[in-house]
């Protein structure tokens, strides 16, 4: 998947004179900033805005009135833009961009949380926190997967069904075993499974890669939806009550303000998730694995001719993807819920956003996964304190910046050269 | 080959050259004979074979990642690592590796660059020296010259020299007699997949050039002189970029009159292609004009040229020129589907198509079960037939025809030229863009052999192919024979081709190993 | 995936690989006639080997059927695995092996009966209407999936992956929906109107990708994949605004449809069917003609099959992108006009559409995206959709076998080569079974 434009495309990428893309966006963000400052401003009511650094209304805050801080954050992103207009350093580009976008969003909150009903007008961070990590947990989960497959040149559209099968087969196992770590396991398999019959369709026999994908993505809803209602529903005491793992609090790092309590009281599927960013991260660049895995995605001819094996390191990182994203399925049943039918409704395509808005590297992933888990939070929350924003227009966030990312408008994305098609040699 | 020794393979595109090569580096397999390395039989299953083997080989279309640095791209499966299974890369070592080998060859790379900011020469150094931490004794350079601008082919030739000082033999590929005679020192002649002969660096061009072009088989193309009439086409100070955005031609000025058959010889990637492509409206034109009959074309969009009455052949079929899973019958209206007779509106009025079907593929002979047989399944002579029974349908003031013979079997050659000529005959302007020194010389009324993106001279047919052969290497008659370490080309040229930064277009992908 | 004809193991190239599978077995044949010891039969193939190659070299509908044949095995194994009394005869299957067989076979074949009378006919039925009902039921649930299936197929045509035909239909039914309930107009005006406003939010939604990809070159899978959910979110929120949501009802449900713009029943109004499936055929043929005849379909072709000789030619490479992919939303649309404005509801909820679009890629690929071949494709699912749920109520068997079956369908239909391999399995053993006789004799 790349966004390579078809050859008569007039390609509207030359940036010629003084619109280069730095100050194309400095421009909407001034914009916004604009927006946000006579808007937000506007729409803010004087009452406080408290952002609290606990789960409750109570303990350390950090307040503002609504107005002030509305105004003022709404300045400071239009500060940004203005400076992204005038023309920055390259190299303060993304710091530059980064502040203005956090001023917005802040400038937003500020209205948002002074203009809720008196008593509900704070925002308990730790709790915002923590619940864009667990929402944005199997979006790290499924967009790791996507960098495994999609970095040594495999499309992996299948996301969605590796995340089910692992969850389901998780449960299952889980349940049937008694066991958490049997169903981790197997859930591992689960998504390995679904993983496999992509990797043979797409090398093997060189099926088109989306196609199986959306395929094996319908199979995965249908085999785990049927054995769901003929085995779960029916005797969900047997085949669906998966124990789960507990909260670990990891000393010392628990008791940091904020950041302790969200982070480091949380299931072994989180800290699993931060480490498989890192260890990927590393292992994409800086070993043996990573150079050959990165070469296969881009060149694969280029691989083959210093001795390579193509097909086979293929096989297995498509393999492995099946394995990290059945994990993440299992961050559900092995964590947080009993399994129904369909229950990753869509987060397979988010984690397909996240890889892609990430620009196919993990620590990108990790921060895509965030954001949109972020805006998956601010939407519960929103609905909490009766927010007049609709939280369906938050939850198309997402997507919508992913559209914006693939069209170029937030910075060229691309995909690993050889990402899709299938290699045979000669 | 003998060790530091540099041995020169010569030939036309087209002669066998790379195919040879590939299979020395163990890409392709040999359906017959046995290559021996130090005296024994050698069987290759695959480039690691080759590596191990102690051969190297620096492909004509670069085999590295361009996204990855320089030394990322020379680790690649030879990777240094360290903690075991882990496999950390050293990129220190490596990084080290690099600069050892670059000061002892005195090959300058930045380790940390990345391959795809670096300009094609620095490439094709990176390839060089990835080879060379690989231990290779033998060293094959396929087609070397073909992208590098002069000043960076001098660069190579040092290189090359200071390679076979420290005992590496290297075999050099091109159809370049310049940089031959340079720096050869055994020249093997190859065409049409044989050996043709061999020689020495002090035999003379006109020789060599004999050897590589061939006297023996000169089609002849019966027809009457030519009767040209007003010009039709004209080009002036026309400039266009290729795909990567380099300088493809430099300021062309060409005329094709009414009646005249044009022939552009030339070694294939020195901007033939992206005039043509310029003319029809395919890419865009940077500076110059192009103008049909006295109305400026350039800028239209290509179904307006070809309504305007330019008929196209395109030098790649199967890409271009084809839809190959459609039927002979749809592919004769690829360019007309819309026109009455063959569409009214949104409809297609496919008795029309097919009764025209039926009348094109007897006229120009086409050789196929049906007129509805899917055009993939014909031969590249009937394929071709196709095209040219297409563009030659309908009434035409421009008629050009890129490679129109290239892989097409004899009998097919002289139908294709025979419309040709007749097309001329009844006063079309025709343009005739090929590799081929004898179709060009059988077909053109008059010849201009283009070179680094310029028309390098305008000769008749009857010049001695020899000479065609020097222009084709970048030698005008008036200023013979550069000093040899100027490579190919000549003092005047190298200022005047160059001041733009024009560097030759790279041979189009897909047409590398068309022996 | 910068390849420009983005369906390289589309089933466009099904015809090479059935070739290739047709000389396999020729192939095959010239094996075992250089077997020494098995020319005692005489050199001459036998009838039956015969009539396989012919089978195997014959067409599109084998391998269909040979698909259809192993996904419902492969169900077969599922219906048993997951029925716990019949696992338990498998727990002595050595002691008394009939046992487990008979309540496999049990099991099995009624959820087969079911799904067969359910979709077909139902010997037992009695009367006009109940004879007629499976038949309605699976012409229901064909129509809307003719439209998105044909949207796919005319997109793939085009060399563009339409994943989005499940957003351009749910964009669809919104704008049916609304122009359904809030416009008071004549009855035939009406339905007409409404029918123009889905498909019109269908092209709008198929627009945006298109354009993208002319534009930018932004893949189009991806755009469409990422509208489909923005499409759903527009849904959830429209139906609970005032004015859409229904006044009398506290949920997700907004108000229904008039009668003046619902498609008419075609069978009495005590059978579904209704006249949506003749619109579908219409479609179909109009596609068809689209495609074959007429220069638009030329241009169509030609850039899917080959957008640089297209290009060549003077055709518009990215005007064709744009177009295609407004025909296809448009088409997507109208299939999800039908969820409301045909028998299965009246109103719009969360899942108004249930899975059509996605059904449609399926339908496409197994229709070999031919316009004909989707609809054959789309009455074979309908009709499994139809039988399935008669198997659900009947046999207590999930309904979502059915998407098991459907899933498993395409996915045989798109490697022939795994179809082949799994038959020849079965020869070469059998080959090998021969050799190893005749050595020991």
């Amino acid at each position: 998947m790349s966004t390579t434009a078809v050859p008569d495309v007039a390609v509207a990428a030359v940036d010629e004179g003084f619109w280069t893309r730095p100050r194309k966006v400095g421009a909407v963000l001034l914009a916004l900033g604009v927006l946000a400052t006579v808007l937000f401003g506007a729409l803010a009511t004087g009452q406080q805005a408290r952002f609290t650094l606990s789960e409750t209304e109570g303990g350390a805050a950090l307040e503002i009135q609504g107005t002030l801080g509305a105004i003022l954050f709404g300045v400071v992103a239009a500060g940004a833009g203005g400076a992204l207009l005038a023309g920055v350093p390259k190299r303060w580009f993304t710091l530059v961009l980064g502040v203005g976008l956090v001023a917005f969003v802040l400038s937003f909150l500020c209205w948002q949380v002074s203009a809720a009903p008196e008593g509900r007008n704070f925002m308990p961070m730790v709790n915002i926190v923590r619940g864009t990590f667990v929402l944005a947990l199997p979006l790290i989960f499924g967009a790791l997967a996507g960098v495994l497959c999609e970095r040594s040149g495999v499309v992996n559209v299948a996301i969605e069904g590796q995340l089910l099968m692992g969850a389901f087969s998780g449960a299952l196992f889980g349940s049937l075993s008694g066991n958490v770590w049997v169903g981790l396991v197997a859930a591992a398999v689960g998504g390995a499974f679904i993983s496999l019959l992509l990797a043979v369709f797409a090398i093997r026999y060189l099926v088109d890669q989306v196609v199986m994908g959306v395929v094996l993505n319908l199979l995965a809803v249908g085999v785990t939806g049927f054995l769901y209602e003929r085995l779960m529903q029916t005797d969900a005491d047997k085949y669906n009550s998966a124990p789960r793992f507990g909260n670990w609090e990891i000393p010392l790092l628990k008791d940091i303000p904020l950041l302790g309590p969200a982070l480091f009281r949380g299931n072994i599927f989180l800290y699993l998730g931060l480490l498989l960013v890192l260890v990927i991260h590393l292992a994409l660049f800086r070993t043996r694995w990573g150079l050959r895995t990165r070469s296969v995605g881009e060149h694969p001819t280029a691989a083959d001719t210093l001795g390579v094996k193509v097909l086979s390191l293929r096989y297995r990182n498509v393999l492995l993807a099946g394995v990290v994203a059945g994990i993440g399925g299992a961050s559900y049943t092995l964590a947080l819920y009993s399994f129904t039918k369909n229950m990753i409704g869509g987060k397979g395509f988010i984690a397909l956003a996240a890889l892609i808005f990430g620009r196919w590297s993990p620590t990108g992933a990790l921060l895509a996964a965030l954001f949109f888990g972020f805006a998956d939070q601010l939407a519960t929350y929103l609905g909490a304190i009766g927010s007049s924003i609709p939280n369906q227009f938050l939850a198309m966030l997402p997507y919508l910046a992913t559209i914006l990312a693939v069209a170029g408008l937030v910075g060229r994305v691309r995909a690993p050269a050889a990402d899709g098609k299938p290699y045979v040699k000669g | 080959m003998e060790p530091g020794e540099i041995h020169a393979l010569l030939g036309e595109n087209g002669a066998g050259k790379s195919t040879l090569m590939n299979v020395l580096y163990g890409l392709y397999q040999p359906d017959g004979g046995e290559i021996l390395v130090d005296g024994k039989p050698l069987r290759l299953k695959g480039p690691s074979d080759a590596i191990r083997a102690g051969i190297g080989m620096v492909h004509q279309h670069f085999m590295l990642v361009p996204v990855f640095t320089v030394a990322e791209n020379i680790m690649l499966g030879a990777e240094q690592v360290r903690g075991g299974i882990v496999g950390f890369l050293d990129r220190r070592r490596a990084r080290r590796e690099v600069a050892e080998v670059s000061a002892r060859y005195n090959l300058r790379v930045d380790p940390d660059a990345v391959i795809e900011d670096l300009p094609v020469g620095i490439q094709q150094r990176v390839e060089i020296v990835k080879a060379l931490t690989r231990d290779v004794d033998l060293l094959i350079l396929d087609e070397p010259t073909a992208v590098l601008t002069p000043q960076e082919t001098e660069e190579l030739l040092t290189v090359m020299r200071s390679l076979k000082a420290a005992g590496k033999s290297i075999v050099f590929i091109t159809h370049k007699l310049g940089e031959v005679k340079a720096i050869a020192d055994r020249i093997t002649v190859i065409r049409r997949g044989r050996t043709v002969g061999t020689a020495s660096p002090e035999a003379s061009r006109d020789e060599l050039a004999a050897l590589m072009v061939g006297r023996d088989v000169r089609l002849t193309v019966d027809k009457q002189p030519a009767t040209p009439g007003r010009p039709i086409l004209e080009v002036a100070g026309l400039v266009v970029d290729d795909d990567r955005q380099v300088r493809a031609v430099d300021g062309v000025d060409l005329t094709v009159r009414a009646g005249e058959v044009l022939g552009v010889a030339g070694v294939q990637g020195n901007g033939q292609t992206e005039l043509i492509e310029a003319i029809m409206g395919l890419r865009p034109t940077l500076a110059g004009t192009v103008t049909l009959d006295g109305e400026p074309i350039h800028g239209w969009s290509t179904k307006k040229v070809l309504r305007a009455g330019v008929g196209y052949v395109p030098e790649d079929r199967s890409v271009d020129g084809l839809v190959k899973e459609f039927s002979v019958a749809e592919n004769l209206v690829l360019d007309i589907y819309d026109r009455p007779p063959f569409g009214r509106g949104l409809a297609l009025r496919p008795e029309a198509i097919a009764a025209s079907a039926k009348e094109r593929i007897e006229q120009f002979d086409v050789r196929t079960p049906s007129a509805d047989a899917a055009v993939g399944t014909l031969s590249g002579g009937n394929q071709q037939k196709v095209i040219v029974a297409r563009e030659l349908s309908r009434p035409l003031k421009l008629f050009i025809a890129a490679q129109p013979t290239r892989g097409v079997d004899v009998g097919s050659i002289e139908f294709i030229h025979s419309r040709v000529v007749r097309e001329r005959d009844v006063g079309t302007a025709v343009m005739v863009v090929s590799s081929e020194l004898d179709e060009v010389i059988g077909l053109a009324d008059r010849i201009a052999v283009m070179y680094r993106g310029r028309i390098i001279g305008i000769v008749g047919p009857d010049t001695p192919r020899e000479e065609i052969g020097l222009l084709m290497a970048g030698i005008t008659p008036d200023a013979p024979a550069p000093a040899p370490a100027d490579g190919a080309a000549t003092p005047g040229e190298a200022t005047g081709g160059t001041a733009g930064g024009a560097t030759p277009a790279p041979e189009r992908p897909g047409n590398e190993d068309e022996a | 995936m910068s390849n420009p004809n983005p369906v390289s193991g589309s089933p466009d190239k099904e015809p090479a690989t059935e070739a290739e599978l047709a000389l396999t077995g020729k192939a095959d044949r010239g094996a075992t006639m250089t077997s020494p010891k098995q020319s005692a039969p005489g050199p001459r193939p036998t009838l039956g080997r015969l009539f396989l190659d012919n089978l195997w070299a014959a067409n599109t509908v084998t391998v269909t059927v040979l698909a259809l044949v192993l996904a419902m095995l492969v169900g077969a194994v599922l219906i048993i695995v997951s029925d716990p009394d019949v696992l338990a005869t498998y727990g002595y299957i050595t002691a008394r092996p009939t046992d487990a067989l008979n309540a496999s076979w049990t099991v099995v074949s009624e959820a087969y009966a079911n799904l067969f009378k359910g979709a077909v006919f139902d010997p037992e039925a009695s009367g006009f209407t109940a004879a007629l009902s499976p038949i309605s039921e699976t012409l229901t649930y064909t129509a809307p999936l003719v439209f998105t299936g044909l949207s796919v197929a005319l997109a793939f045509r085009g060399g563009l992956f339409n994943i989005g035909a499940q957003g351009q239909a749910t964009m669809g039914v919104i704008l049916a929906a609304v122009a359904g309930f809030a416009l008071p107009l004549p009855p035939v005006v009406h339905l007409v109107v409404a029918l123009i406003a889905g498909a019109a939010g269908g092209a709008v939604w198929g627009f945006v990708p298109g354009i993208l990809k002319a534009r930018t070159g932004a893949h189009e899978v991806i755009n469409t994949i990422m509208l489909n959910y923005v499409a759903v979110y527009f849904l959830s929120w429209i139906i609970v605004q005032n004015g859409v949501q229904n006044p009398d009802r506290a949920d997700a449900i907004s108000r229904p449809v008039d009668s003046s713009a619902a498609l008419p029943r075609l069978l009495g109004d005590n059978l579904r069917v209704h006249a949506g499936i003749l619109l579908a055929v219409l479609a179909t043929w109009a596609i068809a003609w689209l495609l074959n005849r007429s220069t638009l379909g030329f241009e169509l072709r030609a850039v899917g099959a080959n957008p640089d000789a297209a290009r060549t030619a003077g055709i518009s490479v990215t005007k064709t992108y744009v177009l295609v992919m407004v025909i296809a939303g448009m088409l997507a649309g109208l299939g999800g006009s039908q969820m409301v404005l045909g028998s299965t509801a009246n109103a719009l909820t969360p899942l108004v559409i249930a899975q059509i679009g996605f059904d449609g890629i399926l339908v496409a690929l197994l229709g070999r995206v031919k316009p004909w071949g989707v609809l054959l494709a789309a009455l074979l699912f309908g009709a499994l959709q139809a039988g399935g749920n008669r198997m659900q109520s009947y046999s207590g068997i999930s309904l979502e076998l059915v998407t098991v079956l459907q899933a498993l369908i395409v996915i045989f239909i798109a490697a022939p080569a795994l179809v082949k391999a799994i038959f020849q399995l079965r020869a070469a053993r059998a080959a090998r079974l021969q050799t190893s006789l005749a050595k020991g004799w």
